[in-house]
């Protein structure tokens, strides 16, 4: 693999590139190439090699089009019982016409909002995909919560993707949550059909003062696709910002989750949960940065891996010298199903401050066979009793999903799966 | 009821059970003892179709049919119950949760109606009653901080629910006070009638002063090597094991 190849993979999407944004793209794009794809060897994707994936998965290195999507599209991918404000993207660019909106709320393109300091939170120079969406998103979406207002209702971004040539999708969203405002984003992806595309999102998040900001995402897509997804937030006083990462399929996916604690008596909470099978490879990396006295931040991710699936979680915590009274939580379980299933998982603790609560841990195991005897001597037959525990073993994840018309969407698709595969 | 003929278990290649020999009719309450790793538990898991435990000869009948190749969960809808020496803790799913699924599953089995959550709560709470167990507890995860007693009555509970035809109660007295080994007795003993039968295994005489046993039977190195009626517990309590070691290991030598 030569960089050459890589970076001539990359050409077409630098050209296709509109007219917006020109000095930031410009930037975008000497950071990229000061990066280069993250090579074989590169620490941060060394077991995940995405560079590799595309070059052999991805047929034409282009900007997907939108495709046109109908009501009744829409309709049917809401999930049941869902009441709230409907985004509708079509390979990352936004459907005015099938979306709608809530009082509080102010939508945007990002070609009309040319003064959005892009890439000051999910900066370039930290990762060669921000770097690439930087350089060639198409459009996106400008999201901004008024001040004080509190929007009950949860905001669901539906993202559909289908690219039958094989080609780049590149979803850039921006919010700003003005101070002490209240908002639950659900950023759901699903494919269309099942040819292969890769998805290169980047997502920034700029929380005001006593915001509490939730941003679920559920990644449902075909099991062709190559997605790298980068999600940054920066988290202000008295603020709290939750994260639940669901991933039920794909062929290769990284999520890089970044939370910014910059201001005290901050929370960030990061909950993950991957349900793998077939040849899935998911990766999540996550990272939140203690920069100040007085945060706290959890984190639970749990994945269960059948067939040759593959998981990868990587969780930083950073700790700055003068973060003291520090509290991080740092939690990841994994059940493997098979013997083909395969986890790489590594907390990555950097601690400089000295008076700090901080815990981690992880496991790996299979399921419990006591346990299934117990049931099945009750006179359950095996695959229920299996999806019982395993659906138990997830739940705790679930649980933290407040939105019920997700948590139920989601419950009914993993008990699906209980039922056949898992 | 039950038969079981010269029956020879091993794990791992350690033959445990070494030909055993039981009938047990219906109506009657056999009671198994026995020093310790004599067996006992083996015996009522492999009753039970743990698979760990690899039977290597002799054949088991339960009214009628063979016990052996059925499934754990066919041996428990066909109504074996096997209360555990040692419940163990499931995280996340509580009592309420898994026993309405078997429940119906063993009705349906059975050719039995489904139970709706309404007719299901009501047997709940006349079961709760029974034993004396607090719903709270029944949804909370499986045995997660339950007292060595709350996780026995749990299983008699269990064992009330799913009206098994034979039940075995491994060690139920461990581990309880004198109120709850009353309380899980009594529930033991209203559930008994003359189409069902129990095992009972156990270390002490105490529980068979509430459990009144028909046969007492002492397994020893696998095999049962002294049957009596409720007589031999009682000098089992006075005189301790070793004597029948003793009697065994040297008829074993000639
Ligand atoms: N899972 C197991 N693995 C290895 N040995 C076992 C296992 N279960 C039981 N044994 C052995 O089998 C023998 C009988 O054990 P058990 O049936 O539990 O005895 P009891 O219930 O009479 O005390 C003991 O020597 C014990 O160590
Ligand atoms: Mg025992």
């Amino acid at each position: 693999m030569s960089t050459l190849t890589q970076q001539e993979l990359v050409l077409g999407l630098f050209e296709a590139a509109p007219a917006t944004f020109l000095s930031l793209r410009q930037l975008g794009k000497e950071s990229f190439y000061a990066q280069g794809m993250p090579a074989l060897k590169s620490e941060e994707y060394k077991f995940t090699p995405i560079a590799k994936k595309l070059e052999s998965g991805l047929t034409d290195f282009f900007p997907a089009k939108p495709i046109k999507i109908s009501t009744e599209q829409v309709k049917s991918a809401v999930f049941a019982g869902f009441e709230g404000v409907v985004l509708v993207f079509s390979n990352g660019q936004y459907l005015p016409e099938l979306s709608n909106s809530t009082e509080g709320l102010t939508v945007n393109l990002l070609s009309k909002t040319e003064n959005t300091p892009l890439g000051s939170i999910a900066k370039a120079d930290n990762d060669p995909f921000t770097a690439l969406n930087q350089a060639t998103f198409t459009d996106g979406l400008h999201l901004s919560i008024d001040n004080k207002k509190v929007i009950e209702s949860p905001i669901l971004l539906l993202q559909f993707h289908q690219a039958q040539g094989g080609q780049v999708i590149s979803p850039r969203i921006w919010i700003e949550a003005g101070d002490f405002s209240k908002a639950t984003f659900i950023d759901y992806q699903v494919s269309l059909d099942d040819a292969p595309y890769f998805v290169n999102k980047v997502v920034e998040i700029k929380g005001g003062v006593h915001a509490d900001i939730t941003y679920h995402s559920l990644q449902e897509e075909s099991n062709q696709v190559i997605e790298v997804s980068n999600v940054v937030t920066d988290i202000k006083q008295d603020s709290q910002f939750t994260s639940t990462q669901i991933t039920l399929s794909g062929d290769m996916v990284r999520n890089n989750l970044t939370l910014n604690l910059l201001e005290s008596n901050s929370v960030g909470n990061m909950y993950g949960l991957y349900l793998l099978h077939g040849k899935s490879h998911v990766d999540n990396h996550t990272n939140v940065d203690h920069t100040i006295p007085h945060a706290e931040s959890n984190e639970l991710y749990k994945g269960i891996l059948a067939d040759q699936s593959r998981g990868v979680f990587n969780g930083k915590i950073f700790v700055r010298q003068i973060a003291q009274k520090t509290n991080a939580f740092q939690q990841n379980n994994n059940i493997l199903l098979s013997d083909d299933a395969i986890i790489n998982t590594k907390p990555q603790l950097e601690i400089w401050a000295d008076d700090v609560k901080c815990s981690h841990g992880c496991t790996v195991g299979q399921l419990d066979e006591e346990a299934l005897f117990y049931l099945q001597a009750r006179g359950i037959d095996k695959i229920t009793a299996r999806g019982l525990l395993l659906y138990a073993f997830a739940g705790e994840v679930l649980d933290k999903i407040e939105e019920d018309s997700l948590r139920n969407y989601i419950v009914n698709q993993i008990q699906k799966r209980l039922g056949s595969n898992f | 009821m039950l038969s079981i003929k010269n029956l020879h278990a091993s794990i791992e290649g350690t033959p445990i059970l070494r030909g055993i020999n039981l009938e047990v009719k219906a109506g009657e309450v056999h009671a198994i003892m026995g020093p310790n790793g004599s067996g006992k538990s083996t015996l009522a898991s492999v009753l039970a179709g743990r698979e760990e435990y690899e039977v290597t000869e002799g054949e088991v009948l339960f009214q009628g049919k063979e016990l052996l190749p059925l499934s754990p969960e066919d041996r428990a809808r066909e109504g074996v119950f096997l209360a555990f020496q040692y419940p163990i803790e499931i995280p996340g799913v509580s009592t309420t949760n898994f026993l309405r699924t078997a429940l119906n599953q063993v009705r349906e089995y059975r050719g039995q109606e489904p139970l709706d959550a309404v007719k299901f709560l009501s047997l709940m709470k006349e079961k709760m009653a029974l034993v004396e167990i607090d719903q709270k507890l029944l949804s909370r995860s499986l045995n997660e901080g339950f007292s060595g007693g709350e996780k026995k009555r749990n299983e008699i509970f269990q064992m009330a629910m799913l009206n098994p035809v034979l039940s075995i109660l491994d060690e139920t007295d461990s581990g309880l006070d004198i109120d709850a080994l009353r309380i899980v007795s009594n529930g033991v003993n209203k559930l008994k009638s003359d189409t069902t039968a129990t095992i009972v295994v156990t270390h002490y005489q105490r529980l068979l002063d509430y459990i009144v046993p028909d046969f007492v039977h002492v397994l020893y190195k696998g095999r049962i090597v002294k049957s009596g009626t409720k007589e031999l517990a009682l000098e089992l309590e006075e005189k301790g094991y070793d004597w029948i070691k003793e009697e065994v290991d040297s008829t074993a030598t000639v």
